[in-house]
């Protein structure tokens, strides 16, 4: 059906890296991105490396002192309906219930969540565009009214994920194994903007494979959630989101971090909404000073202008909603 | 490109199929004749392609059948006993909830997944558990009202 290439389906991470390894090869997991991506000819691919029969990548599973480890594999309906996540990291379970359909949330991966590519409609079609190694960025001067509003450099494309989000709210880090071993790093600086490259979204290399995500445990006094604006009821891509994490101490935010979805290259952290509420009484009026803040640096384009008071009012409700 | 086996059960019946790595599980599926497994959008957008893998519902349009290896495939044409139908079928016929009927097998399958992890679901989740499929003549009251009376059948 698809063009030609190889299938492999190795039993270790070990394997699974070598195989990636060569150029056009390329990592399957639930295949659900990968699939639109080669039919959309987005890019080619020689040989396809399925990782799903790679035992360690699979689960959820306590850490010794506290915390999560989540198997790159782990479905998004996994992450959505297990308990602990529900308990413990409300925002994550949210963001992963957010992600598409019930049928995408049951093939959709954790990892894949992470890597999936752009949603921009010119990367996505014939257009030989920035991030496709071409000259231009068809959105800038385009239809764009699903573009970036902050962040954006020469690209506009925004970061499709909803769990990626939550996890950098969270302070998750992430393990990925490559040729030369394995290495973990926050989240936060798993991806790249079109500033540090203009056609890869994450730093990973040939090879590598997103081997789990680790959370620490939820420091007292956490709350926190997700909050989605679609342009369907049913399901579809984040209009702008924002994944919020507070910690509360005797009535006041003690630490912030809010990360927007839907509006940047990369979930975007917001500093300066996240210094308007620290040490602030979290009410109505914290919420307008930190929803305003969020934004006061977006750039909207011809036709995403409207994102700017959108994010505003996800803020400020998400905020209030979470002040009680 | 080598061909390669994949094993699976579909319907209850273990099949070995011999398939291209690119195959989709939705044209394997179409072509060894279970035609109750719809073409529609081929982009994880209007389900009707879905299918139940190991019990739970997934586009067939975005799955490899090589990534079949090893599971339970539901389709439509297992969901009847025999000339017997399945309680949700017969709501589906009672309520109205089949017009074109392109997107029934779909909504039927999305609904036995329901039904089968949570006998009494909430119109809500009723909703939601149909939200990944189409369907352009309904509207989804029927359907929705269909699901619901076959869980109240069930009690």
């Amino acid at each position: 059906m698809l063009a030609k290439f190889s299938y492999r389906r190795p039993a270790s991470i070990q394997e699974a890296t070598a195989a990636a390894s060569r150029t056009e090869a390329r990592i399957l997991a639930g295949g659900t991105d990968l699939l639109g991506c080669l039919r959309d000819g987005v890019f080619q691919a020689s040989r396809l490396v399925s990782i799903n029969g790679i035992k360690e990548l699979k689960g959820i599973r306590p850490r010794a002192g506290g915390g999560l480890r989540i198997g790159a594999l782990t479905t998004l309906t996994e992450i959505a309906g297990n308990q602990q996540i529900l308990d413990s990291y409300p925002v994550l379970a949210q963001a992963a219930a957010a992600v598409g359909s019930p049928q995408l949330r049951n093939q959709g991966t954790l990892g894949g969540n992470l890597c999936q590519r752009p949603r921009c409609w010119y990367f996505r079609g014939d257009f030989h565009c920035l991030r496709k190694g071409g000259e231009t960025c068809f959105a800038a001067a385009g239809q764009n009214q699903l573009h970036a509003i902050l962040g954006g450099y020469e690209c506009f494309m925004v970061h499709p994920s909803d769990t990626a989000p939550a996890l950098v709210a969270l302070d998750a880090k992430v393990s990925v194994a490559g040729r030369r071993g394995t290495r973990q790093m926050p989240l936060a600086s798993f991806f790249v903007l079109p500033k540090a490259s203009l056609v890869k979204e994450n730093v990973l290399e040939p090879g590598d494979v997103v081997a789990e995500v680790l959370l620490e445990a939820p420091p007292s006094g956490t709350r926190g959630a997700y909050r989605k604006v679609r342009e369907r009821g049913s399901f579809d891509f984040a209009l702008a989101g924002a994944a919020i994490v507070l910690a509360m101490a005797e009535g006041k935010v003690r630490t912030a971090r809010v990360v927007l979805s839907g509006v940047a290259p990369v979930p975007w952290r917001s500093a300066e909404a996240e210094q308007a509420l620290v040490g602030k009484q979290l009410d109505a009026a914290t919420a307008g000073v930190a929803a305003a803040a969020a934004v006061k640096a977006a750039v909207p384009l011809g036709e995403n202008g409207y994102k700017v008071p959108l994010v505003r009012g996800i803020l400020e409700e998400t905020l209030i909603a979470l002040a009680v | 490109m080598k061909a390669m086996e994949v094993r699976l059960n579909v319907n209850g019946e273990a099949k070995q199929w011999t398939i291209a790595p690119g195959d989709l599980l939705l044209d394997v599926l179409r072509r060894e004749g279970y035609f109750g497994v719809k073409r529609g959008c081929e982009a994880g957008e209007c389900g009707a392609c879905t299918v139940l893998l190991d019990g739970k519902p997934i586009n067939s349009c975005l799955m490899f059948a090589a990534q079949a290896e090893g599971a339970d495939v539901l389709t439509i044409e297992g969901v009847a006993h025999g000339s017997t139908l399945h309680p949700l079928q017969e709501a589906f016929l009672d309520h109205g909830a089949v017009q074109c009927g392109f997107c029934t097998p779909a909504m039927i399958l999305n609904a036995k997944a329901l039904l089968d992890r949570k006998p009494h679901p909430s119109e809500e989740e009723v909703r939601e558990a149909l939200a990944g499929t189409y369907c352009r003549c309904t509207g989804f009251r029927k359907p929705v009202e269909a699901v619901l009376a076959a869980a109240g059948a069930k009690r």
